[in-house]
C-alpha cells in the first residue's frame, strides 16, 4: 500500500533523479555536440594551436586557448595567494574574533558578489590604463591584466577557506610554541602553516577551478587572439572567452569546436574541483 | 662595560627577532589592506561615474537606442532613456529560474539530508558539486542546446533562466542540506514520538524550523545568478523592448551593461547599470546576513 511516507520518500528521490538527469545529460549534449569536430580533427584538435574559420580552410585546434586558460589562472593564483593568504592571518589570526576582523571579512564576501562584467569594466577603464602606464604593453590588454582581474575575483573563494583552517590549528600548540618563547611570526610560520598547509592547498585548488572558468572579465581585458602567447604581457584567449566571443557567428564545424572547448572546460574544471574535493575529505 | 657590551648583545638577538616579527607584521597587514582596497574602488568608481544617470526615467524608460545617444552627447546632455527592459528582464528570468529551481533544490536538499549515509546519496551529492563547479559559458550552451534549439526555436527568456536556474540548483540544495543539518535531532524526533506522519515532520517542523537558512541559501543563490551575462549571451541574447513573452529574446541588466559597453554612444550608461546591478546584488546579501545575525 501506499502511505504518505511512502509517497513522499518516492517525491524526494525522484528530485533527486533530476540533478542525476540534468548533468549526465549535459555531459550527453556536449559529446554530442563535439563529435563533428573530433571526427575531422581526432584527438590532434586538443594538441593544435590552429584556429582558422575560413571556409573550405578550416582548422580548429584548442591548444592555444587551453594554454590561455592554465596560464591566466596560475598568474591569478600566484598574485592571489600573498594577499589571501595574508588576509587569512589578518582576520584568523591576528585580529580574530574582533570587529575589525568581521569588517575585512565582510569586504572580502563583497568581492565575490560583484558581478564578472563590472570587474570587466573596472578593469577595462582603470585597470588597464595603470598596465599602459607602467608601460608592460601599449594596449593594455592581455593575459597579466586579465591574471591580475581574475586574481582579484577568486580572493574570497581562497580567504574564506584558508581562514576556517587557520581558525583550526589547536590554541596548545601556539601555546607551547609561545612558551618556549616564539614570536607570532615564528608561531604562524612554524605551528600554524604546517598544521593548516594542507587546508590552506584546497582553498588554492578550488579558488584556481573559479578562475579556469571565468568568462566576461577575462573576455574584456585579455585581448581575445588565437595564438599561444609567449610572454605574460602578450595577448591571448582562454576557452570561456573563445566561446563567448565567438558564439554569435558560429555554426557547423565551428560551432562543434566551441561546443569540444565547453567539452574540455567542463572536464579540466571537474578534474581540478574534484582533487580539491578529495583533499577536502581526505582531511576531515 | 664589559657587563654593558654583554648586556647589550643578549638583547641584541631579541631586537632582531622582535624586528622581524614587526616586519612580517606590517608586510601581512599591507597585503591585507591591498586586499580590501578593490571593493572600496570599485564601488566608488561606479558611484561616482554612475549617480548623475540615475533618476525615474532611469527606471521607467526602456534603453535608448545609439542614434538618440549620439544626439544627446553632442549636446553635452545626460543620455535619455533608462534600463527598464532590462530590469524587467532580469526580474522575468530571475523568477523563472527560481520557480525551475527553488522546489527542486529543496526537494533535492532534504533528499541528502534524510539519506546522508547512503552511497547513493553520495553520489547525488558529488554531482551536485561538480554541477556547481561548472563554468556558467558551459551551462549557456547547455541552455542553447536544450532551450534555443530545441523548444523554443530561437533566443529566449526561457533558456537564459535554464541556465540560470541550473546555475542556482546546487547552490540550494547545499544550502537546504547544510540548514537542516543543523537542527538538532530532538525536534525531529518529538513529532516522530507523537505519530506525525513523515511529510507532516517535513513541512511542520523541518521546513519552518530551518526557514531563515533556506530562505538565506535561496536569496544568497539568486544575488550569485543575477548578475550573470555570459550565459545569458547565449541565450537570451538580448532585445530593445520590454518583453515578458517567455519564448522571445529578452534583455537583462548585465545583458544592457554588454551592450552599452560595446556601444561608443552608450558607453556611459554602464557606469549607472552597473551601479544598479550591483547595488542590488549588495542588497540581497545584506538582507540575508540579517536573516542570518538574526537567527544566531
Amino acid at each position: 500500500m501506499w502511505n504518505s511516507e511512502k509517497i513522499t520518500k518516492t517525491l524526494l528521490f525522484l528530485a533527486s533523479l533530476i540533478i542525476v538527469l540534468i548533468t549526465s545529460g549535459m555531459v550527453l549534449s556536449l559529446m554530442n555536440g563535439a563529435i563533428p569536430v573530433f571526427k575531422e580533427f581526432g584527438i590532434n584538435f586538443i594538441f593544435s594551436a590552429e584556429w582558422n574559420p575560413t571556409e573550405g580552410r578550416e582548422d580548429y585546434g584548442a591548444l592555444s586557448f587551453i594554454a590561455g586558460t592554465l596560464i591566466t589562472s596560475v598568474i591569478a593564483i600566484f598574485i592571489c595567494f600573498p594577499l589571501a593568504f595574508s588576509t587569512s592571518l589578518f582576520v584568523g589570526e591576528y585580529y580574530r574574533g574582533t570587529r575589525l576582523a568581521k569588517i575585512v571579512g565582510t569586504m572580502v564576501d563583497m568581492l565575490a558578489g560583484i558581478p564578472s562584467i563590472v570587474y570587466g569594466l573596472w578593469g577595462f577603464y582603470v585597470l588597464r590604463p595603470l598596465i599602459v602606464d607602467l608601460g608592460f604593453n601599449s594596449q593594455g590588454f592581455g593575459i597579466f591584466t586579465a591574471g591580475i582581474i581574475l586574481a582579484i575575483m577568486i580572493i574570497p573563494y581562497a580567504t574564506s577557506i584558508s581562514t576556517e583552517i587557520i581558525k583550526m590549528v589547536p590554541n596548545n600548540l601556539k601555546e607551547a610554541a609561545y612558551s618556549l618563547g616564539a614570536t607570532r611570526k615564528d608561531v604562524i610560520l612554524s605551528v600554524i602553516i604546517p598544521n593548516a598547509r594542507s587546508g590552506i592547498f584546497t582553498s588554492y585548488i578550488l579558488a584556481f577551478g573559479r578562475a579556469l572558468g571565468e568568462t566576461m572579465a577575462v573576455t574584456m581585458l585579455i585581448g581575445n587572439t588565437n595564438l599561444i602567447p609567449k610572454s605574460i604581457f602578450d595577448t591571448g584567449n582562454t576557452m570561456a572567452s573563445v566561446i563567448a566571443n565567438q558564439f554569435g557567428e558560429a555554426d557547423g564545424l565551428k560551432l562543434s569546436a566551441l561546443i569540444a572547448i565547453g567539452l574540455l572546460l567542463f572536464v579540466i574544471t571537474g578534474l581540478i574541483n574534484g582533487v580539491g574535493k578529495l583533499l577536502i575529505k581526505a582531511r576531515l | 662595560m664589559i657587563s654593558l657590551t654583554a648586556n647589550n648583545k643578549e638583547p641584541k638577538g631579541l631586537d632582531s627577532r622582535l624586528f622581524k616579527d614587526r616586519l612580517f607584521k606590517v608586510v601581512v597587514f599591507i597585503f591585507a589592506f591591498i586586499t580590501i582596497s578593490p571593493i572600496v574602488l570599485i564601488i566608488y568608481k561606479l558611484i561616482i561615474k554612475g549617480y548623475k544617470q540615475i533618476n525615474l526615467s532611469f527606471f521607467t524608460e526602456t534603453a535608448p537606442d545609439t542614434y538618440e545617444a549620439m544626439i544627446a552627447l553632442s549636446n553635452n546632455e545626460v543620455i535619455p532613456g533608462g534600463i527598464l527592459n532590462g530590469i524587467t528582464g532580469t526580474l522575468l528570468m530571475v523568477v523563472l529560474a527560481s520557480v525551475m529551481a527553488i522546489p527542486i533544490g529543496l526537494l533535492i536538499g532534504i533528499f541528502l539530508y534524510e539519506n546522508s549515509t547512503k552511497r547513493y546519496a553520495n553520489i547525488v551529492r558529488d554531482i551536485t558539486d561538480i554541477l556547481q563547479g561548472v563554468p556558467s559559458i558551459v551551462l549557456g550552451l547547455i541552455a542553447y542546446f536544450w532551450v534555443v534549439k530545441s523548444i523554443t526555436n530561437g533566443f529566449s527568456a526561457l533558456a537564459g533562466s535554464t541556465a540560470l536556474g541550473i546555475m542556482m540548483l546546487p547552490l540550494i540544495i547545499r544550502s537546504t542540506e547544510e540548514t537542516l543539518k543543523m537542527i538538532p535531532e530532538t525536534i525531529k524526533e518529538a513529532g516522530m514520538a507523537l505519530g506525525v506522519p513523515y511529510h507532516k515532520i517535513l513541512l511542520r517542523v523541518l521546513i519552518p524550523t530551518g526557514f531563515s537558512g533556506l530562505l538565506t541559501g535561496i536569496l544568497l543563490a539568486i544575488s550569485r545568478i543575477i548578475g550573470e551575462t555570459a550565459p545569458l549571451m547565449l541565450t537570451a541574447l538580448g532585445s530593445m523592448g520590454v518583453n515578458y513573452n517567455i519564448e522571445k529574446p529578452t534583455s537583462a541588466v548585465p545583458l544592457l551593461i554588454w551592450e552599452f559597453y560595446n556601444d561608443p554612444n552608450m558607453v556611459d550608461l554602464i557606469w549607472s547599470s552597473s551601479l544598479l546591478l550591483m547595488g542590488f546584488v549588495l542588497l540581497l546579501n545584506l538582507i540575508s546576513k540579517h536573516i542570518m545575525a538574526k537567527r544566531a
